[in-house]
Formats: structure tokens, C-alpha cells, sequence
């Protein structure tokens, strides 16, 4: 297509200012990439360590009592609707445990492990022992064992409040990453809780996961509206985290902030490159409508100048933006050397990034284009 | 022969802050296959006139036919297709395009109404390249050619889609006596082997003696005419 060749020869011909645009272009859209990218990163590693290992709805008991005896059902019925990815239940309730001079206050947590490693991942952080094989056995966590100063195959001596002693035998320590949980998290089998507290077959929550972590809020509601049981509430981390999520959002505005206004600066780039370009090809131009070219296949002609320079400058900037959070990664770490954040390259957003950058390059073609077409050939033939 | 331009009671006025008036009721007709001159001195309206005869400017009253078409109620597009299809322009300057080669700035006219180059438009180029004597500069970037052949390849592009009608406007302006006599015996050659219609505006009464008929303009009106 002619209006093709002849961009394509105008970039050409003016080597040194398509260069500069197509570097200029490539720097504006480095940033974007990696400022975008970064900061997702920041974000998911934040919502990681907030929600990532524990459940994001939480389905308690209203009532008095503190626990949920028609559980089952209420599990069958949350299943069904197939918008959570781990459903665990567990009875939990708090105890004292015999240090050497006191009571110290811990969470007895009884759990059908299998799910709730599935939410937790317990097993691949208990650290020294095994996981419990029997109703007498229980995990502890870092923080208490410390405190506690004992070892795996030790006594733990568990006082709940009806006074009743109970022992168990330590099978394991476990390290969830969070001190608070280590603390005062003694983990056994959700029927040992059960029995020891005297729940009978009664549980105290229902713990999940879901796929989309943002969508908790309105998946708590549908789970909500499915049970419409007064004796129970449901919760989800969301309400529980209201200040990290103001956080997140307003990060995530500066974020959109800065990349809408990266757009904006190529466009201008782009559209006063091609604006100088008019002038300057102005000769070629008239002369090309004296010959018979429309004044579409003319507007093409800078349309796809900004298309081209959009192209380059943007396959270019991604490469770059890349590279550049790659170089940060290696070059920022933590004093152990792990790096300082995880990187999370969201795919989605460069692709979409990319596109955008190439959508909006050549739009920027279409304000020249305009100027073209009030190019008329008698002018330029006039001036000669 | 029929008419291949005809103008009809023409006036051009070009409106500012004082209208002025460039043609007054201009009544011409140029047949197929002639050649031609339009003289008079510079400010007289003869490139007014060639640029309406050439659908560039529009004439405020009046009527331009080519070839037989009405063009006052085209629309721009359509004037481009009929420019393209019909009419080849050779200016004082050539207006060669630097980013191209002697040989695509011929093609390009051809190129304008079409989706690419064929074996024929290729050849036809060839030919013209030929009959102007720059085959050997062909292929040679557009300003790396010296004036006489940059004004060849100017008028290659203007013959490439075979156009009824070449309007020509000093078209010798800017060359040496020697190239001027070179390119008004080609144009004399392609008038005879194509049946072109030339129309040539020159203010060198030298040169429009050569021509067989003379229009004369002055002030805008037609003065004289000389058919020989």
C-alpha cells in the first residue's frame, strides 16, 4: 500500500528524529512497565502475606453457644455453589497451657488437616518432628515451644476452662511465619478438640479459600444469602483489613495516575513529532494531491507514521521496562540477599500495556493526519 | 478531434480583505491531441488558469469541462481520481520525492490509483525512461540526479498513466537552453506518439513558437490567439 511505503520512507529519511522519538517513546513506556509491574508486585506480596495463608471467609457461629452443630449441611450447601476453592471446618477454643510458674493462654485448634493444610500449609512448615498420628499427639508452634522450653516427644499438660487437665505428647513444631499464630496455636485433630472440650460432633467454624481474593466480600454475601441462617455469621477478610485495602486502592490509583499520564506524554510526543513532520514533508504532500492521492490514503500516510513510531517505541519500552525490574531485583535485596520483593509479571498488564502504547501512538498519528488534510497542492506550488 | 478542456465564461476572484479578480469570463477550448502555449507576462492569471484547467483551483463562476465531464460538482475525490486518471503536471520545480528513487517517483502516480506495481506499469516506465534518455539514472535516489535529469524523471512521472493532458507550467524554468531544447522536442515526440494534449505556459515567446497555437493572456482576459 502506497500510504504504507511512503511512511515507512519519511521515518526513514529523517533517521536522527525517528530515533530520538522511538528512544523517547521506549523510555516513557520502560517506566510505565516497570512501575506498573513493581507495584503489582508490592501489592500481591502484601495481600500474600496479609490473606495468602489464611482463610479469606470465615463462617462463625451467632448464637450464645459460640458453635455450629447442623455443620454439615451448611458445608454441602456452600460446596454447591462452587465459588470458594477450599471449605475446612475446625473446633477451636482456648485453653491454658502449664509453663514453669504460669498459665499461659493458647488457641486449641482441631482441625481435618487435609483441608486445612490446604489453606494453611501447615505440613510443609512444620520444621522439626512429624504431624500428630493420634488424638493424643499435637503440633506447637515456633514462638511457644521456645518459651516453653521443650522438645519434640515432650508432655504438654492443657488446661481448658472447665478445669479438666489433659496431656499430650509434642509430634512436631510448626513455623507459620506470623509470631502470633506460633504463639499460642496448639494444633491437633479436630476430633481431640472436640472430645476435649466437650463440643460432642459440634464445630466452631468454617474456614475457605477463594480463586479471586478481591471477590471475597461479594462471594460472603452469596454464601450469605444461600445459608439465610440467623444462628450463624459470615466474614471475610476484607472487613477485617479495611485500612490495607484503603492502602492497596490508593496505590493503585498513583499507579493508574502515573500510567495514564506516561500515555499522555507519548501521545503529545508523538503527535508534535508528526505535527513538524506536516511541515515538513508539506512540499511532498501537495504535490502527492496534485497527483491524484485521496486525502485519506494522505491522513493514512501519518497515521501509520504514528503507528510505526507506536510499534517500535513500545517493543522497545516493554524489553526495557523488563530489564529494568529484572536489574532492580538483583540489585535491591534484603540483608539475607533474597530480594526485596517478589516478583509477580503479570503478563495481562504488559500485553495490555503494549497495546494500549501502539493504540495510542497511532491516534496521536490523527492530529498531524487533520493537519494534512488542510494541505492544499496549489500552496505548496505557489511558494515553489 | 474533440475537446479535451473546455472552460466556459470563467472568472476567478480571490477573496481577502480586497476581493481581486485574476480571470475575467474566460472562454477556451483545447482539442485532443494538440499542442500548445499559454503566454503572458507574470501576474497575467495564466497559471490561475492552467491550475482550474488542472481541478487545483476551482473558478468562482463559470464551467470546466474535461474530456467531456462536467467537474464544478465533483467532490474532492473524485477530482483526484480524475487528476490521477487524466491529467499529468510538470511544474517549474520538479517536487520529486527525496525519500524515493528516480524510477518509484515515476511509479507513484500509477501506485495512487492502485494497489501496486505490474509488469506493464514497470515496462511503461522503462519506455519513458528511455524515450527522456535517463535510463541509466533510474534507479538513483531523487536528489542525487543533476536538474535536467531530475526534470526528466518530473515529466516520466507526469506521462505514467498516460494521461490525456499535460499541463505544463514553465516547466523549462529552471534549466540551461541546451535541456530546454531536449525537453520541448521530447514533448513534441510524445505529443506525436501518445496524442497527449500539452498546454504549456511559458512566458519565453521563443518557446511558444514552437507550439501551434498561442493563447495570449493579459490581465485575465484572453487578448490573442494564434493558430498556425
Amino acid at each position: 500500500m502506497l500510504s504504507f511505503r511512503i511512511a515507512v520512507r519519511f521515518l526513514k529519511s529523517g533517521k536522527t528524529q525517528t530515533i530520538l522519538i522511538v528512544v523517547g517513546i521506549a523510555i516513557a513506556i520502560s517506566i510505565q512497565v516497570f512501575v506498573g509491574l513493581l507495584l503489582g508486585s508490592l501489592q500481591k506480596s502484601l495481600v500474600n502475606q496479609t490473606i495468602g495463608n489464611s482463610p479469606q471467609i470465615t463462617v462463625t457461629s451467632a448464637t450464645d453457644i459460640g458453635s455450629i452443630r447442623d455443620w454439615e449441611n451448611i458445608v454441602e450447601s456452600i460446596e454447591q455453589l462452587g465459588l470458594t476453592r477450599v471449605v475446612s471446618v475446625s473446633a477451636s477454643a482456648n485453653a491454658f497451657v502449664r509453663d514453669k510458674n504460669a498459665n499461659l493462654p493458647v488457641l486449641v485448634r482441631g482441625f481435618d488437616f487435609e483441608e486445612a493444610d490446604r489453606i494453611y500449609d501447615i505440613n510443609s512448615r512444620i520444621y522439626e518432628g512429624g504431624l500428630y498420628q493420634s488424638r493424643r499427639e499435637v503440633l506447637v508452634g515456633q514462638d511457644l515451644s521456645e518459651e516453653l522450653e521443650i522438645s519434640v516427644g515432650d508432655k504438654l499438660s492443657v488446661l481448658s476452662p472447665n478445669d479438666s487437665v489433659n496431656t499430650f505428647t509434642i509430634s512436631g513444631f510448626y513455623d507459620l511465619g506470623i509470631a502470633s499464630i506460633n504463639k499460642s496455636w496448639i494444633i491437633a485433630d479436630r476430633r481431640t478438640v472436640q472430645q476435649l472440650f466437650g463440643f460432642d460432633r459440634r464445630i466452631t467454624s468454617i474456614e475457605m479459600t477463594v480463586d479471586d481474593v478481591f471477590a471475597a466480600d461479594s462471594i460472603a454475601y452469596e454464601i450469605e444469602q444461600r445459608l439465610n441462617n440467623e444462628d450463624i455469621k459470615v466474614e471475610n477478610w476484607k472487613e477485617q483489613n479495611e485500612d490495607l485495602l484503603s492502602g492497596l486502592s490508593g496505590q493503585q490509583t498513583s499507579s493508574t495516575i502515573i500510567q495514564a499520564v506516561i500515555i499522555l506524554s507519548v501521545v503529545i510526543a508523538i503527535a508534535s513529532v508528526l505535527a513538524i513532520s506536516v511541515l515538513q514533508k508539506s512540499r511532498q504532500i501537495g504535490i502527492l494531491k496534485a497527483m491524484g492521492i485521496k486525502d485519506l490514503a494522505a491522513s493514512l500516510i501519518f497515521i501509520y507514521q504514528g503507528f510505526l513510531i507506536g510499534l517500535a517505541g513500545s517493543i522497545l519500552g516493554v524489553a526495557l521496562g523488563l530489564g529494568l525490574l529484572y536489574a532492580f531485583n538483583i540489585f535491591t535485596t534484603n540483608p539475607d540477599g533474597t530480594a526485596l520483593i517478589d516478583l509477580y509479571i503479570e503478563y495481562e498488564f504488559v500485553l495490555r500495556s503494549w497495546l494500549i502504547a501502539v493504540l495510542a501512538s497511532t491516534l496521536a498519528g490523527v492530529i498531524p493526519a487533520r493537519k494534512s488534510l488542510q494541505l492544499d497542492p496549489i500552496e505548496v506550488i505557489r511558494e515553489g | 478531434m474533440g475537446n479535451v478542456i473546455e472552460l466556459k465564461n470563467v472568472d476567478k476572484v480571490y477573496s481577502g480583505l480586497i476581493d481581486t479578480q485574476v480571470l475575467f469570463g474566460i472562454d477556451l477550448s483545447f482539442e485532443e491531441g494538440s499542442f500548445n502555449s499559454l503566454v503572458g507576462e507574470s501576474g497575467s492569471g495564466k497559471s490561475t488558469l492552467l491550475n482550474i484547467m488542472g481541478t487545483l483551483d476551482k473558478p468562482t463562476r463559470g464551467e470546466l469541462l474535461i474530456a467531456g465531464k462536467r467537474t464544478n460538482d465533483l467532490s474532492k475525490n473524485k477530482l483526484s481520481e480524475l487528476r490521477n486518471s487524466t491529467i499529468g503536471f510538470i511544474f517549474q520545480f520538479h517536487y520529486l520525492l527525496p525519500e524515493f528513487s528516480a524510477v518509484e517517483n515515476v511509479l507513484i502516480p500509477y501506485l495512487i490509483g492502485r494497489k501496486g506495481a505490474d509488469r506493464s506499469s514497470e515496462k511503461r516506465a522503462d519506455e519513458l525512461f528511455d524515450i527522456l534518455g535517463i535510463s541509466s539514472v533510474k534507479n538513483n535516489p531523487a536528489n542525487k540526479m543533476s536538474g535536467g535529469q531530475q526534470q526528466r524523471t518530473s515529466i516520466a512521472r507526469a506521462l505514467i498513466n498516460n494521461p490525456k493532458i499535460i499541463l505544463a507550467d514553465e516547466p523549462t524554468g529552471n534549466l540551461d537552453s541546451e535541456n530546454t531544447a531536449t525537453i520541448y522536442k521530447i514533448f513534441r515526440e510524445i505529443n506525436q506518439r501518445y496524442g497527449t494534449t500539452f498546454i504549456i505556459v511559458t512566458h519565453d515567446r521563443r518557446i511558444a513558437e514552437e507550439t501551434d497555437r498561442i493563447v495570449e493572456i493579459k490581465d485575465g482576459r484572453i487578448v490573442v490567439e494564434i493558430k498556425k
